[in-house]
């Protein structure tokens, strides 16, 4: 297949790959211990963006609003903002408060840090000094530029520059794993803990976004990376971040090696075999420990179930898409099983997708991949007209495409809603690359098994 | 001293303190205004439709929401472009769960979300050029007779303008373009929005397409075909012999809107989102409306029977009435397995600004007691009837929504009705009129407008219902303190619920959730007190 270059030529979006970058910052704020994300804005966008990350964790997902009206969209929003960070705080006990900012109070210019150090004043006059606030970080998300994905990391960042500190040497890294799983970060913190390494890892949405039943409910919900380590973050013997499409940018891990000095390693998503060796190389060299001899049989366990499962995927073809470094992942992970990535597409635009692909499918491809930041799916079913995909792998929102062309979606990523247990798909490390194999494997099996006219039931 | 039925140890006055107490003073004071012990001896007027406490988690959406997402939305044979940065256009993409069955020409854009997606640029030099191109493409890729056009909260800001481009591309094109101004911030709620949709659609659409129907025709307003709801609907009227010309907006086709004012009648199901169309058509053209509730076995038979009413044609009435008893013989075998199980169980509705109303009596066929309700976006008159209209001040955010001052048309104006027969209707409460949830709501019952979080937190734990009717937002909330929620907007992916059909798949699905064994499961055998606490897993 010859490389196409040409984007298609459309200015408008029809079908977006992406969503909007407020949405990114409250995820990650919900990683958080006692944090309420709250929107500075109109108040449909929490209700929209609360009711999106629902159908795809099915956990409560709180985010408070400072419910802009007319009036205030032309004299300024900050007497709402200041009355609705007063009533979160009052209402909900907040530890944090998670400010991000939309379209109307971007356009019209708010000075978000300025309103909330007006607001930190009135409180000390008000309050007293002695009774504590909760901690304010703020960070600029206009959805005009960049996806959910820059929300993600700007949230972070925030964070990080906001409440970090150097405290003092911690025998502990950090760990920013960017947009993941709840149970990826659930698997990660395993890890961690076989290795006998103590890590921040922020934010950590493995017990806010996948909470088991409790018979007392919780405003905010438990778990999140706690506050107090936050502080000490600029301590850490060193920081370990994850997304290969960041390796150019200002991203927090940067922010924390500037300021604080701590030594920063940045590595792909480990996703699929070899980013995960290399996950798990640096943890070695981190702790001078070997990896622990369950790791080293679930990574011989998963390259048994390459060779088992090799005759059924090899020589297929993919599309993926979604954000960039989960589709690096999953494309780097396709190579290495026989699978031919055909398109690789994303709605965010990082700038550094295509080196990234071309970095983690080296030697491994007989041809590259067509490759493709800033798409829609219109846009990626028209691509796919011309790459006789065998699977598309991806959100929910790549199903049309999958029900046209009459070929498996083998859902990934976010958002997923249609299908249970979104939540709960391990992507990354040797184990999520075995329940990607076996998925891909099995629906290959079951597309064939069910286009048989006889209906064989010894596959 | 009021109290609910099932738990008549609370004292209803003391618990509305206790709610109140919640807030400081000055709060304390406005949203006491908002909750009502029903006492139905009594004028009870209700404050509603004011506007949200920033920082108070609220169930309500915006203006754009109400509009795009709400009434223009589910037009399936339209192409809806959402003017501004991604994110309003991708939410609102499918989410309601509305249906659409293709017409001749095989047009269904609903799975479409088109968006200017605009960036940086467009929002310092203009979107309009964007805006036009856009237009341009979704023309060019799917060929529809009608594109609509949605603005974002930053569309208004810049000045972006969304009518003279319509304008522009309708004489490019050769079809209709119609822009709603519904940035999100206009208005209280989505409320705000709906009415800015009936005003469009009204001006450019209905009235259009003057074409002469056979039999006894109807339009259906405000009902979203949420799961199937309007087939179900459908499949009634047409056992009766009616006919619907079209449906605002579920299923809703926009060449049936524009023949929308040749029916003889307008039945109102949403009263809060489509009422302002009823009012208008019937000043122009002059179709009177029927307000009609087919959520439920008995008023889905009262509905019809108010149309055989209407009608006054005896043999209309017999089929009707044999319909009747047919549909109903089925559904009552259908739910009576579930009405043992369900019965005298307290439901409490927060949805909406018509559902908390509607689905009252479908808890009462199955026997249980809707003893709770509040809508999340209503105005007064939802709550008190029309009759509290005239009285309604104008403030500034309703203010800034147009109204439309209306005149008989005067080609198309037709009577559907003698002047005596329509005063008679009138007069009975058939035609023209809707009493709001009030009579519905009996003595020690408790209706709470626009319920915020931690109201619903004590109401759940101090009222104890078995079932709380509400949507996807707060869903997981109320089924954290163990209570089961039903999703009354999107139907938890189910549905349809409407008419006799829907009743019967209502009654097992309420059922199932109600009587789910999880719930006992909690505490694991070996545990004295329940395995997990809020208290576990904190340092």
């Amino acid at each position: 297949m010859t490389r196409k270059e040409a984007k298609p030529p459309y200015v408008s979006t029809t079908n977006a790959c992406k969503l909007c970058k407020p949405l990114g910052a409250c995820l990650a704020f919900r990683g958080i211990e006692g944090t309420v994300p709250f929107l500075h804005g109109a108040q449909g966008c929490a209700t929209y963006m609360r009711r999106y990350i629902i159908s795809h964790f099915r956990e409560p997902m709180d985010i408070a609003s400072s419910s802009l009206g007319e009036k205030q969209a032309i004299y300024g929003g900050g007497p709402n903002l200041k009355q609705g960070l007063k009533n979160v705080m009052d209402k909900y006990g907040a530890k944090i408060i998670g400010i991000a900012t939309t379209c109307l109070t971007e356009t019209i210019g708010d000075d978000v840090p300025m309103i909330l150090n007006e607001f930190r004043q009135e409180m000390a006059k008000q309050r007293g000094k002695k009774k504590e606030l909760p901690l304010l970080v703020s960070v600029s998300t206009p959805s005009y530029s960049g996806t959910h994905i820059e929300g993600f990391h700007a949230a972070v960042k925030a964070v990080v520059d906001q409440l970090a500190i150097n405290a003092g040497f911690i025998e502990s890294i950090n760990l920013l794993p960017g947009f993941l799983s709840p149970v990826d970060i659930r698997y990660i913190k395993g890890i961690l803990e076989d290795f006998a390494l103590s890590g921040i890892i922020l934010p950590d949405i493995s017990e806010t976004l996948d909470a088991p039943a409790r018979r007392d409910y919780e405003k905010i919900p438990v778990g999140g990376t706690p506050i107090s380590d936050i502080r000490v973050m600029g301590g850490a013997k060193s920081t370990l971040e994850f997304g290969r499409t960041l390796f150019h940018k200002d991203t927090p891990g940067k922010l924390i090696a500037k300021r604080f000095m701590v030594p920063l390693h940045q590595i792909g998503s480990p996703i699929g075999l070899r980013e995960s060796d290399r996950f798990f190389a640096i943890l070695e060299e981190l702790t001078g420990r070997k990896s622990p001899k369950k790791y080293l049989y679930e990574r011989g366990r998963l390259i048994d179930a390459y060779v088992d499962g090799h005759k059924y995927v090899f020589g297929k073809k993919a599309i993926v898409y979604g954000e960039e470094d989960l589709v690096v992942g999953i494309t780097a992970f396709l190579a290495e099983i026989g699978i031919r990535p055909v398109l690789c597409a994303s709605g965010g635009q990082s700038g550094r997708f295509r080196e990234a692909i071309e970095e983690v499918t080296a030697s491994l491809l007989p041809a590259p991949p067509i490759i493709h930041e800033g798409m829609d799916f219109y846009e990626i079913a028209e691509e796919a007209e011309g790459c006789a995909p065998d699977m598309i792998i991806g959100n929910s929102k790549g199903y049309p495409l999958a029900r046209r062309r009459q070929v498996p979606l083998i859902r990934v990523g976010f958002p997923i809603h249609d299908r249970f247990g979104g939540q709960r798909i391990l992507h990354i490390g040797y184990r999520g690359a075995q329940n990607l194999l076996d998925r891909i494997v099995n629906a290959l099996i079951e597309k064939s098994q069910e286009a048989s006219p006889v209906g064989y039931s010894y596959m | 001293m009021p109290r609910l039925k099932s738990v008549p140890a609370v004292d209803l006055d003391e618990f509305v303190e206790k709610v109140i107490g919640l807030y400081p003073a000055k709060v304390a004071k406005k949203r006491r205004k908002h909750i009502i012990v029903r006492e139905p001896s009594e004028e009870q007027q209700i404050e509603a439709n004011v506007r949200t406490v920033p920082g108070i988690i609220t169930q309500r959406g915006c203006c754009y929401a109400g509009c795009k997402g709400v009434v223009i939305g589910p037009i399936g044979d339209m192409v809806h472009i959402t003017h501004g940065p991604i994110g309003c256009g991708f939410y609102s993409w499918l989410t309601r769960r509305n249906f659409f069955r293709p017409r001749e020409n095989g047009h269904n854009f609903l799975t479409y979300c088109f968006s200017t997606d605009m960036q940086e640029e467009d929002i310092i030099f203009g979107g309009e050029k964007k805006l036009r191109t856009a237009v341009e493409e979704a023309y060019k890729i799917l060929k529809p007779k009608a594109i609509s056009i949605h603005a974002t909260c930053p569309v208004g800001l810049i000045g972006d303008d969304i009518q003279t481009v319509a304008r522009e591309m309708s004489a490019k094109l050769g079809i209709s373009v119609l822009a709603f101004n519904c940035e999100g911030y206009k208005g209280v709620t989505q409320s705000a929005g709906h009415h800015i949709a009936n005003n469009n659609l009204f001006k450019q659409v209905v009235g259009r397409d003057d074409v002469p129907q056979d039999g006894f025709t109807v339009n259906i307003l405000g009902e979203y075909n949420i799961g199937g709801d309007a087939w179900e609907i459908e499949r009634v009227f047409d056992k009766c012999g009616i006919k619907a010309l079209s449906t605002f907006s579920g299923n809703g086709s926009i060449d049936e809107m524009r023949m929308s004012h040749m029916a003889d009648l307008n039945l109102v199901m949403c009263h809060r989102s489509i009422n302002y169309m009823a009012d208008m058509m019937e000043k122009r053209f002059g179709i009177p409306w029927i307000k009609v509730n087919f959520i439920g076995i008995k008023a889905m038979a009262k509905s019809l029977r108010k149309i055989a009413k209407f009608l006054d044609q005896p043999a209309f009435s017999d089929r009707v009435e044999k319909v009747i008893a047919e549909e109903i013989a089925e559904a009552e075998a259908g739910i009576n397995p579930y009405r043992e199980r369900l019965k005298g169980k307290t439901a409490a509705l927060f949805v909406g600004g018509s559902r908390a109303h509607h689905y009252q009596d479908l808890f009462r066929d199955l026997g249980m007691e809707p003893s709770i309700a509040g809508h999340e976006f209503a105005h007064r008159d939802d709550y008190e009837g029309r009759k509290v209209l005239p009285t309604l001040t104008v403030d500034a955010d309703s203010r800034n929504i147009e109204e439309l001052h209306i005149e008989p048309d005067p080609e198309r104006y037709r009577p559907r009705k003698d002047n005596e027969a329509l005063e008679g209707l009138k007069a009975e409460g058939v035609v023209d009129s809707y009493d709001g949830m009030w009579p519905d709501m009996g003595s020690g019952t408790l209706a709470i407008d626009d319920i915020s979080h931690i109201e619903m937190e004590m109401l759940i734990k101090r009222l104890k219902p078995d079932i709380v009717c509400s949507g996807i937002k707060d869903k997981y909330v109320i089924e954290k303190f163990g209570v089961p929620s039903k999703q009354l907007h999107n139907y938890d992916y189910s549905g349809p619920y409407a008419g006799f059909r829907g009743a019967v798949n209502f009654a097992r699905e309420i059922d199932m959730m109600i009587n789910n064994p999880a719930w006992k499961l909690l505490k694991a055998p070996w545990e004295t007190g329940p395995t997990l606490t809020a208290e576990l897993g904190k340092k």
